[in-house]
């Protein structure tokens, strides 16, 4: 996103798109990285309840999979999931 | 038709308040809050105002409650003074920043501690960077005039800051004076109505205020401040000569009070700048060629028009009501003087701090401050930088 400058953005700091936090990738932020194994999964949907940046996608009341772009890695997902269906794996650079 | 009466400073201040009739008044009710407020909830509990009365539990929460009602579309204002104006501090800063243009009377009272309820200005010099507009005021009239053209400059476009209206405390607060009252039809056209392009309630426009700024985007935000008060400094001038059409009387940032042709001038705000008058006209009766500069508005502060008015004159002194502890002199003299620096022509300049704590100025410790005027102009010598007018040695 190419930032703008001061002339160019609403005064005082004031959002006026709603929902535009999307665009806000924070994805970078993550040190351990949700992984989901499929097999174990109820699609209970706990995880998505629960999920605080609306990262666990669901379609058709089943896990379709997880928002890498906006997951914080904050681990409440695999926390909460019934079944240890969620691991959390530590991130490491890709060679 | 104007109306001719007596009325203290908080009074006179009130009653501006009511014929603005703000949508919501917040405000703490017990010390170091004035009778301004007192009466507000009087005219509230009378039915004289339509106004939200919001008494809450401290400034802090005072200025949130406006700052939650401006942003909501609501005219808000809340009064203050001293020590409430200090626990307001992290939402006064939080009001300029979100560009919510609040008006508030501040009664010119000394910080604690030690604990003193008099007058000075170390509570409005204190936020004289905390993004707001500042018009000080000379007399009850300058009060009254100067709160109703708050509301305009405040939620002027170009503008959209915050406005303290500052009165001295006791001085004025606690001083009874004839003012020039207006029709209240005459004021509600002048303030008209406060339109919030980005108001809250609009729900077919939401809009977030208050989020996370960070490094990315906050510098800009500060930027764009910074072009609001320069703004600020022509819309002060033009809503100061749209007051004079249905008031009589003009309003510009400074005041020349006898300058044309003066060689001794002294620089001052608030009510001392009354008393400098009578020590101007007496020493003109003697043949000095005395003369006042009197700063309305501190902030925007008004730096070519204090040149510009500085242009044929011998030596300066600048009073200020407040100390800035290990600086270089008072707030208003370090202002003025590095405003004053590129002058090809150095004029020399000292600086009194005077009154603090509600310490009295009298006619004759400023007739004294113009014989040091005179020795300087003559000597062209400069002793003391920083002196002290009024306290024992
Ligand atoms: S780790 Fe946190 S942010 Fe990421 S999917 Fe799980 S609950 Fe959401
Ligand atoms: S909480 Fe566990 S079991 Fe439930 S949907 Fe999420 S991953 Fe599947």
């Amino acid at each position: 996103m190419k930032e703008k400058g001061w002339k160019d953005i609403p005064i005082g700091g004031l959002i006026l798109e709603p929902g535009n936090a999307k665009n806000y990738k924070t994805g970078s932020w993550r040190t351990f990285k949700p992984v989901r194994d499929e097999e174990k999964c109820t699609h209970c949907l706990l995880c998505w309840i629960y999920c605080p940046d609306s990262s666990i996608i669901v379609e058709d009341g089943k896990i379709k999979n997880i928002d890498y772009e906006h997951c914080k890695g904050c681990g409440i997902c695999s926390v909460q999931c019934p079944v240890d269906a969620i691991k959390m794996v530590e991130e490491v650079k890709e060679e | 038709m104007a109306r001719v009466v007596g009325l203290t400073g908080d009074e006179v201040a009130a009653e501006a308040i009511r014929q603005i009739n703000p949508d919501v008044i917040a405000a703490y009710p017990i010390t170091p809050q004035t009778e301004i407020v007192q009466r507000l909830s009087q005219f509230v509990a009378d039915g004289l105002i339509s106004a939200e009365m919001v008494r809450v539990e401290s400034e802090h929460s005072a200025m949130s409650a406006c700052v939650g009602a401006s942003a909501s579309g609501a005219r808000a204002m809340t009064a203050t003074s001293a020590n409430g104006l200090a626990l307001m501090w992290e939402i006064v800063y939080i009001a300029a920043s979100l560009r919510l243009p609040i008006v508030m009377p501040v009664v010119n009272r000394a910080l604690s501690g030690p604990i003193n309820i008099h007058c000075d200005h170390s509570d409005s010099m204190g936020a004289r960077d905390s993004g707001w507009i500042q018009l000080y005021s000379e007399n009850c009239q300058e009060i009254y005039d100067n709160l109703i053209q708050a509301v305009v400059i405040a939620e002027n476009k170009e503008v959209l800051l915050p406005v303290m209206v500052t009165l001295d405390g006791f001085v004025l607060s606690h001083a009874m004076e004839r003012v020039e009252i207006l029709e209240d039809e005459e004021v509600k056209n002048f303030v008209g109505e406060y339109k919030n392009p980005h108001s809250l309630l609009d729900l077919n426009n939401p809009v977030t205020y208050g989020p996370l700024d960070l490094y990315d985007y906050y510098f800009e935000h500060k930027r764009q401040q910074v072009e609001a008060m320069e703004k600020a400094l022509r819309v002060i001038q033009g809503v100061g000569k749209q007051f004079a059409k249905i008031s009589g009387r003009s309003y510009g940032l400074i005041e020349e009070y006898r300058l044309e042709d003066a060689e001794l001038v002294v620089i001052a705000l608030g009510s001392t700048a009354g008393t400098i008058k009578e020590a101007v006209d007496e020493l003109r009766e003697e043949g000095v060629k005395a003369g006042l500069l009197k700063i309305r508005c501190f902030r925007p502060f008004p730096g070519r028009e204090i040149n510009e008015a500085l242009k044929k004159v011998e030596a300066v002194a600048i009073l200020d009501r407040s100390a800035s502890f290990g600086a270089e002199g008072g707030p208003v003299f370090l202002e003025v003087r590095s405003s004053l620096f590129e002058k090809t022509e150095r004029i020399p300049i000292i600086n009194y701090i005077y009154g603090l704590g509600g310490r009295d100025i009298k006619v004759e410790e400023i007739k004294g401050v113009y014989q040091t005027l005179q020795r300087i102009a003559r000597t062209k010598r400069v002793e003391k930088r920083v002196d002290y007018l009024g306290v024992r040695e």
